[in-house]
């Protein structure tokens, strides 16, 4: 894995971003993410990350089309590059070998 | 299921605009859009799923969120790498620096501002404790206009309580006001107006108690109310029930009495009793009401019902409407109008009687809320009142706090051209206007939050002087948020005022001429400066004067001869049964003691006239008109005690019947228009009084009004209160243990409750001296501040003109050269403000004076100590700088060059 850490938030929201058929901004990344996590978050929260996202080279962003719910205001629409889906693809690799590491049994015993 | 839409405008469902404006104004503008845009469309669909309030709160709270400096600053956004950027790419094309307001800029900015300070220690202390002193005063004084604002506000209901007053025609024509009424008024406005008042309640008037339980005696403050009386002031139970006098035979107490009786045990169910006339059961505790209410001085509240059955005439009063003796007090129903409520409840009263024999009277609801600072009419309209005081100690206050300002803006423009080469240096570095602006403005503001931490500690620390000064219990509301945002919005402002004739003087200096060394401060560069020291001192000047001139006026009405003696007069008012019947075995019995001069007994106290009656006739009376005079009962010694001045006649006499005698003073006389009216005889109620004797006028009630005309009658029956005349030059302690043995005798049920009648009568003066304190205090302070900033310029100016004092004492110069040299400026500056401030001052206090019937006259004398104190105080300040410039070595100064 190369340096670049993903946080936890980062993590979700590129995985949300991944998900999605096509480009997507603040609020549907906003709504996917409760209703997948159940956890509230704000829309300031999401910004930050998908910009800081796009700073690393995981996102790449275009100017989209404006509704009048928004106030004539247009979105940043926000699409997968593929360094994101390669630190993507390497965080998953990474759990499914620790994942792989657990000892038989473990869980059981724990009862889960 | 099919989802409805609401159909109302989509600009009445949009979030708080101001909100949107937060945004606007601290988000970087190239994430604006996006991000707003988000924030709109999540709000719609809130809209849609919840409630437009609960929308809307969303929306403030995600915008709040948004308010961290990722949004304001993040100027780089966009992939790190190199390689082709997009043409909509978040980095703007052309605007490279944000602005710098929102950047570390302004962390530099302070820190250099910090360095300055400390650098130059001196001028910083001064600047900053002038303008904490300015502060501080300015919070005090707030605190007390907020306090008098707030007067009576304790109350849930105060916006919709309110007393009836009555309006009287006095003496033909004029109308005076009172709150007095009669007692079957309660019961008509509950008949015809019931619709209109959710509550009415009669009450007696707040009188001295004396109350038993047990051994203990206290007197206190109480009020026989009807029983909804309590809910309708909405007081805080402690225990017990807030309807509790519903049983007549039960009271509320207030806690601190509930305590002093009964101690820590449970007082509820507790006899105790009043006046040693009847006992009463304690139904309810409630909490003391607070400091700044009118009535928290009543600790007790009884049932009116008990007091009409008990007391004879109270009851014989409920059918009658001239005895006007009793307070009304209503709280109206929500919707209703007061001012359109007393239109309608005016002559509520006048139905009942008689123009012709009764005189007009009407009716007038006088809000709570108006109670404290609205109290005072004349001719039956409000005229003001404390909300005078009020307005006063606002404008003192922005006058001494402007003086602070001016003070730092003096100084700061004084010390421009050291930093001119600062200046000059950052223009040619390539600061813009604008920065240097913001410089200077964030220095003001980091000097004007020291001075505010300053002015807390100050404040704090002086506030216990200040409650005692004011009478009040104040404390700084630490906890109030509405308080720090006052205070700091108040910082920033003072900062931003102070600040900005230095940000825009300092920052136009051209920096070639500053950098070549040709800059050089032109003629007219300190006059700016000189205007202000002129406004200062012209500001504490007439401080100085007004409040010379409120003193004045109070010792004038103190000074005025009352017409009787008033030293060694004691007092006893006559609240339980035992002390009536017994005048001739008390007289006695006092003079025994030998320490008494004479006893007498009267109806009104000699500082008040509770009686106004109407219905007297003469020979050549207007039979249109209808004059009330003031009638005290009085037993035939009541001359001798007080030691009234006879001025034509004899005064009552054991020698005479005395049952017909009246004795007027002048004003009465005045008001009858008879000459020679000893011997002359006045009808009233079928009666024939005969006049045996005139008095000179006494100061009865309030020293700043004319004097009532009043008539005093033998009436042994009619009496209220006892007056003792102590002997002169006995050791008072002793004095009183004998008497008080001898009330003891008579009135073993209370406590020997005595006033003496000089302080009695200088509690007349409280008010206006209170006020008379505090405007001293503002006063020396607003001097202070105003030599604080002279003190600092003279420094200033010593220090600039070093060299030149350095070389003319070489060349022969005296020290008293020198002093003359540099304190002559500002000696002129003071004279000037002198001439500035008399014809304002004199203005003011001669409009003030109008307000008194009795007034002092505005001397000279009082101008000239004015202007020669602040002379001599200047003299002061200057001097020390000078006389210090002008004492220093020239060696030192000139060494350098």
């Amino acid at each position: 894995m190369k340096k670049t850490v993903l946080g936890e938030l980062e993590e979700l929201v590129l995985l949300v971003v991944a998900a999605s058929t096509e480009d997507v901004y603040g609020v549907p990344v906003l709504e996917e993410l409760q209703w997948q996590t159940g956890r509230n978050f704000t829309i300031s929260a999401v910004h930050t990350t998908l910009y800081r996202l796009e700073e690393k080279g995981f996102l790449v962003s275009s100017v989209g089309g404006a509704t009048a719910e928004r106030g004539g205001r247009s979105k940043r629409l926000f699409a997968l590059t593929a360094e994101g889906g390669r630190v993507l693809r390497d965080i998953q690799q990474m759990r499914t070998r620790l994942w792989e590491a657990i000892p038989e049994g473990k869980f059981q015993l724990l009862g889960l | 299921m099919i989802r409805k839409y609401r159909s109302s405008p989509p600009d009445r469902l949009s979030p708080p605009r101001w909100a949107d404006q937060l945004l606007e104004w601290f988000v970087a503008p190239h994430l604006l859009e996006y991000l707003q845009g988000d924030l709109h469309e999540t709000f719609q669909k809130r809209v849609r799923q919840v409630s437009l309030i609960r929308a809307r709160q969303e929306y403030v709270w995600a915008v709040l969120h948004c308010l961290t400096p990722f949004f304001a600053n993040q100027q780089t956004i966009g992939p790190r790498k190199a390689g082709p950027r997009k043409a909509d790419s978040l980095v703007p094309a052309n605007n490279p620096y944000p602005n710098p307001a929102l950047t570390d800029m302004i962390g530099n900015y302070f820190k250099i501002a910090w360095r300055n300070l400390w650098k130059n220690k001196g001028y910083s202390s001064i600047t900053i404790l002038g303008l904490a002193a300015g502060m501080a005063v300015a919070m005090l004084i707030g605190l007390w206009i907020w306090d008098e604002l707030t007067y009576d506000h304790s109350h849930k209901n105060h916006n919709r309580l309110a007393q009836v007053m009555t309006t009287l025609v006095r003496n033909g024509s004029e109308l005076t006001t009172n709150r007095f009424v009669a007692s079957p008024l309660g019961n008509e406005l509950r008949a015809n107006y019931g619709s209109d008042f959710e509550n009415v309640s009669m009450a007696s008037v707040n009188q001295s108690r004396e109350l038993a339980a047990g051994e203990k005696k206290i007197t206190a403050k109480g009020m026989w109310v009807e029983a909804n009386f309590p809910s309708m002031l909405t007081l805080k139970m402690l225990q017990g029930n807030i309807n509790g006098l519903q049983d007549p035979s039960s009271i509320l107490l207030s806690a601190s009495v509930a305590k002093s009786l009964f101690g820590d045990a449970d007082p509820i169910n507790k006899v105790l009793r009043i006046d040693n006339q009847a006992s009463y059961k304690v139904a309810g505790v409630y909490e003391d009401l607070p400091h700044n209410t009118t009535l928290n001085e009543a600790k007790l509240f009884l049932s009116w019902d008990k007091y009409v059955k008990m007391v004879g005439w109270v009851n014989e009063s409920m059918k009658h409407w001239d005895n006007k003796s009793f307070q009304c007090y209503v709280q109206l129903n929500d919707h209703i109008d007061i001012t359109k409520e007393t239109a309608k409840i005016r002559l509520a009263s006048m139905a009942h009687l008689n123009a012709a024999s009764d005189g007009q009277e009407e009716l007038v609801l006088q809000p709570m809320n108006n109670w404290r600072l609205y109290g005072e009419f004349k001719n039956g309209k409000v005229v003001g009142g404390r909300i005078q005081f009020v307005n006063l100690f606002a404008i003192i206050g922005i006058f001494v706090l402007l003086l602070a300002c001016i003070n730092f803006m003096n100084l700061s423009t004084a010390r421009s051209e050291k930093r001119s080469k600062e200046v000059g240096i950052r223009k040619a570095v390539g600061s813009v206007r604008s920065q240097l602006i913001s410089q200077f403005l964030s220095e003001a503001l980091l000097i004007a939050g020291i001075a505010f931490l300053f002015s807390l500690l100050f404040a704090q620390l002086f506030l216990p002087l200040f409650n005692t000064l004011s009478d009040k219990q104040m404390t700084l509301p630490f906890s109030h948020v509405f308080f720090w945002i006052v205070c700091i919005g108040f910082t920033i402002l003072t900062g931003l005022l102070a600040g900005s004739y230095p940000a825009f003087y300092l920052s136009h200096f051209d920096p070639l001429k500053v950098l070549k060394g040709t800059y050089r401060v032109g003629r007219f560069a300190s006059l700016p400066r000189k205007v202000l020291v002129v406004v200062q001192f012209s500001v504490s000047i007439t401080l100085v004067i007004g409040t010379i001139i409120v003193y004045k006026q109070i010792q004038f009405a103190k000074n005025r001869p009352v017409g009787y003696n008033r030293e060694s007069l004691l007092a006893v008012y006559m609240t339980t049964p035992d002390l009536f019947g017994h005048y001739d075995a008390m007289r006695s019995d006092l003079l025994a003691t030998h320490v008494v001069e004479n006893m007498a007994e009267s109806s009104s106290p000699v500082t008040s006239v509770w009686s106004n009656q109407i219905g007297y006739s003469w020979e050549g009376k207007d039979p249109a008109t209808q004059p009330s005079f003031g009638t005290i009962g009085v037993t035939k010694d009541y001359g001798k005690t007080i030691n009234w001045q006879l001025k034509e006649g004899r005064d009552f006499s054991k020698d005479f019947s005395d049952s017909n005698s009246i004795i007027l003073n002048e004003a009465a006389v005045k008001l009858t228009g008879m000459k020679n009216i000893v011997g002359k005889i006045i009808r009233k109620d079928e009666k024939n009084l005969i006049v045996v004797g005139v008095i000179k006028d006494m100061v009865m009630e309030s020293p700043y009004a004319p004097v009532t005309p009043t008539i005093f009658l033998v009436n042994p029956g009619w009496v209220n209160v006892i007056y003792v005349g102590m002997k002169a030059g006995i050791p008072l302690q002793d004095a009183l243990a004998k008497l008080a043995k001898v009330f003891e005798k008579y009135n073993p049920a209370a406590p020997f409750d005595y006033t003496f009648i000089d302080e009695e009568y200088a509690q007349k003066f409280s008010d206006e001296q209170r006020i008379g304190n505090l405007a001293a205090f503002f006063a020396a302070l607003a001097v202070f501040i105003a030599c604080l900033g002279l003190f600092g310029l003279a420094s200033f100016v010593a220090e600039q003109r070093k060299k030149e004092i350095g070389l003319r004492k070489v060349l022969g110069a005296s020290i008293f050269n020198v002093w003359n040299l540099l304190s002559k400026e500002f000696m002129l500056l003071v004279v000037f403000s002198f001439l500035v401030s008399v014809p304002l001052s004199y203005y003011f206090m001669h409009n003030w004076l109008q307000n008194y019937e009795y007034r002092t006259t505005l001397s000279w004398w009082v101008f000239a100590a004015a202007g020669m104190g602040a002379l001599m105080i200047t003299l002061a300040t200057v001097s020390f700088q000078s006389i210090k410039a002008a004492i220093a070595n020239p060696v030192k100064s000139l060494r350098t060059e």
